[in-house]
């Protein structure tokens, strides 16, 4: 039987062999052809070597989670060949190099083997050993083209577009893909049953990894200061917010740059600019992971008492410690949400898209101004480093940034007495003046001590716990500004509640129930503190089922803590590193059949 | 803690600077520092060349890590916004208010603990930057509020309160700023308002990073640079009380000397701390020359002052990024927001 556009493809490379740019190519020719597509980068912390892969999940229905076996494997790594055979389910296909003989041993007679002298095809062909390095990802693409039906138009138009301006290297690559081709229209049964066709499935969408999407939200959202230091897997919001910001951040007339951006020292330093930036009435972020948030903390804990506003995205990745750096996790809730010593907490944005990257991103700067609080957008690997296809970005052009409660000098002027932390209003925000307003009033000493409404030090034990409990209302008045939690309630028994990433598997694992006649309410969490929504939410279903990657249930935790419900109401789903749709089901479906 | 409370009203015949302001409208609140301490005469002399400056007070904005020396911000300045950060961490908050506004005057209070211990990478990397500040640090070898640790400026060789002596090569931040690359390096006593005022003058006027490490004896735990025979003022004087919440009150080390002249003054513990001022033929543009004129001094037991070395016309890092006249953090959103019909051309790259 024909299945179209419903396949997972793994790429088996070694790093530094050119493969990223050849692999990334086959995916967006897909998703021109309209097809939505999702990839995932599997790869080492490591320039040149070691193993790496490339999945390609293609699915007119958007089944985008992360699948234990794959359909087809490229198998183009010697090292690893041995367990990438064993990845292809029953019935897949295994696609490799036999210009060499393949080892009998690692022979399945349950999958299909379709070989291809991509050596001995490369050689005559291209002098150059580089060239001949390179190419041969092209060749396999070629050849891919023929067995799945790759628009070859949409193929040759990438090539062209990809090397515009060394026009040189169009020529040789399109001639390598024509080798690959031409062989398996020639040698090989085209096309198999596994096939793409054109769809009408992607529309105006884009594919696009969250990393970049955040960046041009921190730039929609107004930030001119990006303070940070290198630290896989968040380097490319930095380098995404650069590339971007020369282009539409630049005077058209004097050339200069609206925007500032320092690679600091360290973390520390990177959410010191940052702070000292917010202070001053500029809108600024950093961008992290797990490492750099634990160096953050003590300047976490300052932001979050001298009540200062600062953006931080930690694109998580698995700890603790040094951990695995390239590889997913959901592992930093509980050390973001409490980072720093004493009693601090800090609201929380879980993205699940890259388009909410981007929203996420541009409202976190309204959000931070607002509260006068670090405010942090909790994203991850697998979602900011891989492409996927998402809503175009959106903006609204009579959207006003809120800059929250600043006091001009015209306020000033009018006000009988400035205290920095009175609490006018009784949300738990105070008015704060910039430096330099007013040559007169406003002034005030920032500081991490102690202090009384006016600012001034104090250690006085009935101030200061006035100071704290004013904190707690402002994380009151947090809970009403943040993004409420995403409902489907049609009064189910089982409510399923996920959040960031463990939301891209939901779409098959609330398929794969319906077709077994399991109906489930479902709960994405989008902020911490939790909304209302959230603990209805929990109380009116008899089971929940938490879905996250990590050991120690972290939401779980939070929302027990936070919401003062019993752990009994929640039961965990964790996944610790790779959480996938059929064990979700598989579980769930167990859960909610009591037999 | 300074027991004087200062006076309300002013003397008829006290002087208007150029902006029409009193000495007094560049004072801050009252210093809670140890009566005699250095740092408030540093204090006194960042108001005393504010005020002669005639600049506008709101102007300034004050940023310190912690120690005696970072409190020292809420004693001048007191209508200008100050920001006492976290432990050695100044600098980078410096470099972000300055970032978001490169029109105001930005003031770094450091000590010898803050900027060459748990800062001192900090401390670097804002050399490196050329950020536009004026960087003091308040040095006094040792940790003050702490109540007499070794600090990293502190001599080998020289002892602590308890006679114990420092086993570890210390830190020149001096010779420091001057291999990093800062357009102006500065050393002086804090009892020197003659030198004193006007290098704080200059420095505020210089464009880029003026660095001064200010000599600034602590009364109570005088580990000073330079001394190897520190020994405490209350044993001298027959008493065994050594805690620090007992204080006798201190004058204020005065010094007034001549340039290129060599001058002893007796500290506190009694110890003697031999300050040499740079000739005034001395060529202060030469970086080489100033590195080996420090350590000259260093190895003849001598503390240089004077201004070291000054490069004028440098690029800030304002410069070096490129950004706009207009501070960042006066910018609009038609400024900062390429709109919607930009995004779609950034979605259309992305199909």
């Amino acid at each position: 039987m024909t299945t179209f556009n419903d396949f997972v493809i793994r790429f088996a490379n070694v790093n530094g062999s050119g493969s990223a740019s050849a692999n990334s190519m086959f995916a967006k020719a897909i998703f021109r052809m309209g097809v939505p597509v999702a990839t995932r980068n599997i790869f080492p912390s490591n320039i040149q070597g070691l193993p790496t892969w490339f999945e390609v999940r293609v699915s007119d229905l958007e089944h985008f989670g992360l699948r234990d076996q794959v359909d087809i494997m490229v198998a183009m790594n010697a090292e690893t060949y041995k367990q990438d055979v064993q990845a292809v389910r029953t019935g897949g296909y295994l696609f490799y190099d036999n210009s060499k003989p393949l080892d009998r041993t690692l022979v399945r007679d349950d999958i299909v083997e379709i070989g291809i002298p991509i050596s001995h095809l490369i050689l005559p062909e291209f002098a150059d050993p580089k060239q001949r390095q390179l190419f041969k990802n092209i060749v396999y693409l070629g050849a891919l083209s023929s067995l799945l039906l790759i628009d070859f138009d949409v193929l040759k138009g990438m090539v062209s577009e990809q090397y515009k301006g060394k026009d040189n290297l169009i020529q040789p690559n399109i001639h390598a893909m024509e080798l690959g081709r031409h062989y398996a229209q020639e040698y090989l049964e085209c096309p198999l049953p596994i096939q793409l066709r054109h769809s009408e499935n992607v529309g105006d969408r884009i594919l696009i990894d969250g990393n970049t999407a955040g960046a041009i939200g921190a730039i929609y959202g107004g930030a001119s200061i990006c303070a940070w230091y290198p630290i896989t897997p968040s380097t490319s919001v930095a380098e995404a917010f650069e590339q971007h910001a020369k282009r539409v951040r630049v005077d058209p007339e004097t050339g200069e740059n609206r925007f500032a951006i320092i690679q600091a020292e360290d973390e520390l330093a990177a959410l010191g600019i940052v702070i000292g930036a917010g202070w001053n009435g500029a809108r600024a972020f950093t961008a992290t992971s797990g490492p750099g948030i634990s160096l953050m903390t003590e300047f976490l804990g300052l932001a979050y008492f001298a009540e200062i506003p600062a953006v931080i995205f930690d694109i998580q990745r698995a700890g603790p410690s040094t951990g695995m750096p390239t590889r997913t996790q959901q592992a930093d809730l509980l050390g973001a949400a409490f980072a720093s010593h004493g009693d601090t907490k800090h609201p929380l944005l879980f993205p699940s898209t890259p388009r909410e990257c981007f929203e996420f991103a541009a409202d976190a700067f309204d959000f931070a101004d607002q509260l006068q609080t670090p405010v942090l957008i909790m994203s991850d690997l697998d979602l900011g480093m891989n492409e996927i296809t998402s809503d175009a970005l959106r903006w609204d052009d009579d959207r006003k940034y809120n800059r929250g409660k600043v006091l001009t000098a015209e306020d000033l002027d009018r006000v009988e007495s400035f205290g920095r932390y009175v609490d006018v209003d009784d949300d738990g925000i105070g008015y704060r003046t910039l430096p330099g307003t007013h040559p007169t009033k406003g002034s005030f000493f920032t500081r991490g001590t102690s202090r009384d409404e006016y600012a001034i030090y104090t250690e006085d034990p009935d101030i200061y716990t006035k100071n704290m409990n004013r904190l707690l209302r402002k994380w009151e008045t947090a809970k009403g500004l943040l993004p409420k939690a995403e409902i489907n309630d049609t009064g189910q028994v089982v409510g399923v509640v996920y959040y960031g990433t463990t939301a891209t598997p939901m779409k098959e694992t609330l398929a794969l129930l319906e077709n077994s006649g399991i109906y489930v309410d479902t709960m994405r969490i989008r902020s911490f503190p939790f909304g209302e929504e959230v603990e209805s939410f929990l109380s009116f279903h008899q089971f929940n089922f938490l879905i996250e990657q990590n050991r120690d249930a972290q939401m779980k935790t939070l929302l027990v803590n936070e919401l003062g419900i019993s752990p009994d109401q929640i039961e965990s789903d964790l996944f610790l590193i790779r959480s996938r749709a059929e064990f979700s089901f598989a579980r769930i479906r167990n859960k909610s059949r009591p037999d | 803690m300074t027991f004087v409370a200062k006076p309300k009203i002013h003397h008829p015949l006290l002087q208007f600077n150029e902006i029409g302001l009193k000495r007094r409208d560049y004072e801050g609140s009252v210093s809670t520092l140890c009566a005699g301490c250095g740092h408030d005469s540093v204090s006194a002399a960042i108001i005393m060349a504010c005020s002669e400056l005639s600049l506008p007070p709101h102007r300034f904005a004050k940023l310190s890590g912690i120690g005696c020396s970072s409190k020292t911000p809420s004693y001048f300045l007191g209508n200008s916004h100050g920001f006492n950060s976290v432990h050695g961490r100044m600098p980078s908050v410096a470099t972000g208010a300055n970032l978001a506004n490169r029109e105001m005057y930005y003031i770094g209070v450091s000590g010898d603990g803050d900027s060459a211990s748990i800062g001192i990478g900090q401390f670097a990397h804002a050399v490196r930057r050329q950020l536009n500040m004026l960087y003091i640090v308040d040095n006094n070898g040792t940790y003050g509020l702490t109540k007499g640790q070794f600090s990293a400026t502190s001599d080998r060789g020289s002892t602590s309160k308890k006679g114990v002596p420092i086993l570890y090569s210390s830190i020149d931040l001096v010779s420091m700023a001057l291999q990093l690359g800062a357009t102006f390096v500065a050393r002086s006593f804090s009892g020197d308002k003659q030198q004193l005022v006007p290098l704080l003058k200059a420095a505020l006027l210089h464009k880029g990073f003026a660095f001064i490490d200010v000599i600034s004896p602590c009364v109570m735990f005088n580990n000073h640079n330079g001394s190897t025979k520190s020994y405490d003022y209350l044993r001298h004087n027959g008493s065994r009380v050594v805690e620090a919440d007992l204080t006798l009150p201190h004058e204020e080390i005065r010094v007034n000397y001549e340039a290129g002249s060599t001058h002893a003054v007796t500290l506190h513990d009694g110890s003697t701390l031999h300050l040499q001022k740079l000739a005034e033929d001395y060529d202060p543009t030469d970086r080489i020359k100033a590195l080996t004129r420090v350590q000259e001094a260093q190895e003849t037991g001598n503390v240089l002052t004077g201004l070291l070395y000054v490069k004028s016309d440098e690029s800030d890092l304002h410069d070096i990024l490129e950004t706009p006249s207009k501070p960042l953090n006066e910018m609009s959103e038609s400024e900062l927001c390429p709109g919607s019909q930009r995004l779609e051309q950034i979605n259309q790259s992305f199909r």
